[in-house]
């Protein structure tokens, strides 16, 4: 990005070095100075974090991230090599792939099923509990906890230990997966009923003439034209589990068996104290795979958004 | 790192994989066939509800069951008994800073205002001037990325900028080394600060209300750019041929036209604002008065265990947010009319 390259404006046309001119040239200079100043103070955050997370402690102690410029020597990767060593960061890592995956696959597919209800079949209620379905993505999801929690632990007994003692694998995340599950749900029939309405009918007139079963319908013929809207919301979900904190504390915890990144994170700010030089590179390593889905998938991740998202 | 253990939870793995989609697929193909085999006029009346069933078990299940329990568990003891309102009392009590008093404050005036208010600002003012200039994907990127990582991330991205050291030494905060170097001011303990006085602190409120509005900010410019981008050009043309300056234009054609998704961006900002957790979790805990309505229930659900203050306060986060809820409906009832 640079200064040159300027933009096209309307009143171009006023002669080289007129007063006309030179005020619509300055104009132009305070726009690209404006946007590329804001724009640097928004990364200015980031790039803080990420320029501490290169130095070594007692320079961070001492002196600003900003230092950093005047004396790049102090590069280490210390820092990184440290926090990976001595907290349970790997195991964390595995954990949110436990969770986000199975937390992104659940509400996708059964909002799809659901969505193509919605969107092509006839039962009673059906708007109704659609309108339902869209209240119900601005209800705080604090109001749901203590119930699920009450009924899971004196219920069902389905605490971490209890679960883990079981040894099936992937049984101690279950109560996290399907409560993602039906709090992503509102949200995702909502996008995709969307989507699936404005395909034309006659597909599915002609798909019926044809013989097509209700199957061959939706995994042949909806399934493949919503991909855009569908990698939109896996995205979105994905990104939303993947950076959820509050859900992951509330129904498995902390224990570093079962925790992901971002309550492993947490802990580790409460524990090791705020400033701490391991917190810089622990961060940094939280953000890896968002960054990634993020900034490989961005165009779908927008469109997502744009759908109409009140989620939170 | 230890890599042992990818290796060790390989059947987790698997589990995941192909154990969740083929259950699904399993449920959708199985359900199908059984449908197929019912009498042929019963098959539309069952077919339905097969395909919404797994939703509507899960949405029941998990939001629509526990939110009518935990208004019943807000007049309850943790025993069970009935207690009335005396939750309610016990949080809204002691006005102005006992209870739940300051977390109501924080959340439905500082936080309701604030967030929103600078939100809509900053994203409007950075739709506006990016649509001007041709390196425009690449600015809105690193204005987007933030809603990108996680809000624990955000928090510690601004406990660095928000660290303080007492005056005289060198600061390694972001923001106290422009105060100090650029204001010639005293260094300010940004999440601690009770400014402008102690039952009155707007100022740490800010302070974790900026790292907030930082990280959302992407999310509002996303929308009201493509909004802006959906005004025709002409219009835009025939104002300024008219003679109309560009704020003229934008107060008078942009602005009016871009006013339903201002609305709409603003009121699940308001949302947001209300549900607000994960910074204040991060950032202060809630201590020095930046305690907010999510986190308290949070609070006296896990330090406290007292399930009836804990369902009162989520119940009054509930009333905070169906006036908003109401008017989404309306909204969406009224976009569903115009289809």
């Amino acid at each position: 990005m640079t200064i040159a390259a300027a933009a096209p404006t309307a009143a171009n046309t006023a002669a080289r070095f007129s007063p006309r001119w030179l005020a619509d040239q300055l104009q132009r200079y305070i726009l690209h100075i404006v946007v590329i100043g804001l724009t640097v103070a928004w990364v200015v955050p980031t790039l803080g974090l990420l320029v501490s997370s290169i130095r070594p402690f007692s320079a961070q102690a001492t002196s600003g991230w900003w230092t950093f410029f005047s004396n790049p020597t102090t590069f280490t990767l210390s820092n990184y090599t440290d926090v990976l060593s001595q907290s349970n960061l790997g195991q964390a890592f595995f954990n949110s792939f436990m969770i986000a995956v199975p937390a992104t696959v659940l509400p996708v597919t059964i909002g799809a099923f659901a969505a193509y209800a919605f969107s092509w079949m006839r039962f009673p209620a059906r708007n109704a509990i659609f309108l339902a379905l869209v209240g119900l993505l601005a209800v705080p999801l604090q109001l749901t906890f203590i119930p699920i929690l009450t009924f899971y632990v004196q219920n069902l007994h389905w605490t971490t230990d209890n679960l883990t003692a079981t040894g099936i694998p992937g049984l101690p995340w279950v109560p996290l997966w399907l409560a993602h599950a039906g709090y992503g749900l509102p949200f995702s029939i909502y996008l995709l009923a969307n989507f699936f309405r404005a395909l034309p009918s006659d597909l599915f007139e002609s798909a019926e003439i044809d013989g097509a079963g209700t199957l061959t319908v939706f995994f042949r013929i909806v399934m493949p034209l919503s991909v855009p809207a569908i990698a939109s919301l896996v995205i979105f979900q994905f990104l939303w589990v993947w950076n959820d904190l509050l859900v992951a504390l509330i129904y498995v915890g902390g224990a570093p068996e079962v925790a992901p990144l971002t309550v492993n994170l947490a802990n580790l700010t409460n524990s090791l104290g705020q400033g701490s030089n391991l917190l810089t590179s622990a961060a940094f390593f939280s953000m890896i795979v968002p960054l990634i889905v993020f900034l490989s998938l961005q165009r779908y991740f927008v469109r997502g958004i744009l759908a109409g998202s009140v989620k939170g | 790192m230890d890599f042992s253990v990818l290796l060790q939870d390989i059947p987790t793995l698997l589990v995941v994989i192909i154990g969740v989609p083929a259950i699904l697929a399993a449920y959708i193909i199985g359900g199908e066939y059984l449908v197929r085999r019912l009498p042929d006029k019963n098959r539309p009346q069952v077919r339905p509800w097969l395909w919404v069933g797994p939703a509507l078990f899960l949405v029941a299940a998990y939001l629509l069951l526990p939110a009518i329990f935990t208004i019943k568990q807000s007049f309850e003891n943790n025993a069970g008994d009935w207690v009335g309102f005396n939750n309610f009392a016990n949080q809204l009590g002691d006005f102005p800073n006992g209870g739940a008093w300051i977390a109501i404050r924080n959340n439905v005036i500082f936080w309701l205002i604030f967030y929103t208010l600078f939100t809509l600002v900053f994203g409007l003012a950075l739709a506006v001037l990016f649509d001007r200039v041709r390196y425009e994907q690449v600015v809105k990127s690193l204005i987007f990325m933030p809603m990108a990582i996680s809000s624990v991330a955000l928090g510690l991205i601004w406990d660095f900028m928000y660290q303080y050291q007492p005056p005289g030494q060198a600061q390694t905060g972001t923001m106290n080394a422009l105060v100090t170097t650029f204001l010639h001011h005293d260094p300010v303990t940004w999440l601690q600060d009770q400014w402008p006085a102690e039952g009155f602190n707007v100022l740490n409120n800010l302070a974790l209300i900026g790292a907030a509005t930082w990280g959302i900010t992407g999310f509002a410019m996303v929308i009201l750019s493509a909004a802006l981008k959906g005004i025709p050009g002409e219009l835009l043309e025939a104002a300024r041929v008219d003679g109309a300056g560009e704020l003229t234009v934008f107060r008078r054609v942009i602005l009016p036209l871009m006013m339903p998704t201002v609305v709409v961006v603003g009121t699940t900002l308001v949302i947001f604002a209300l549900k607000a957790f994960d910074v204040v979790y991060v950032m202060t805990s809630g201590g020095y008065n930046t305690d907010v309505l999510a986190f308290r229930m949070y609070k006296l659900l896990y330090s406290s265990y007292n399930l009836g203050g804990a369902s009162s306060v989520a119940i009054i986060l509930l009333i905070a947010v169906v006036p908003v809820l109401i008017f989404n409906l309306r909204q969406f009832r009224a976009v569903e009319a115009r289809r």
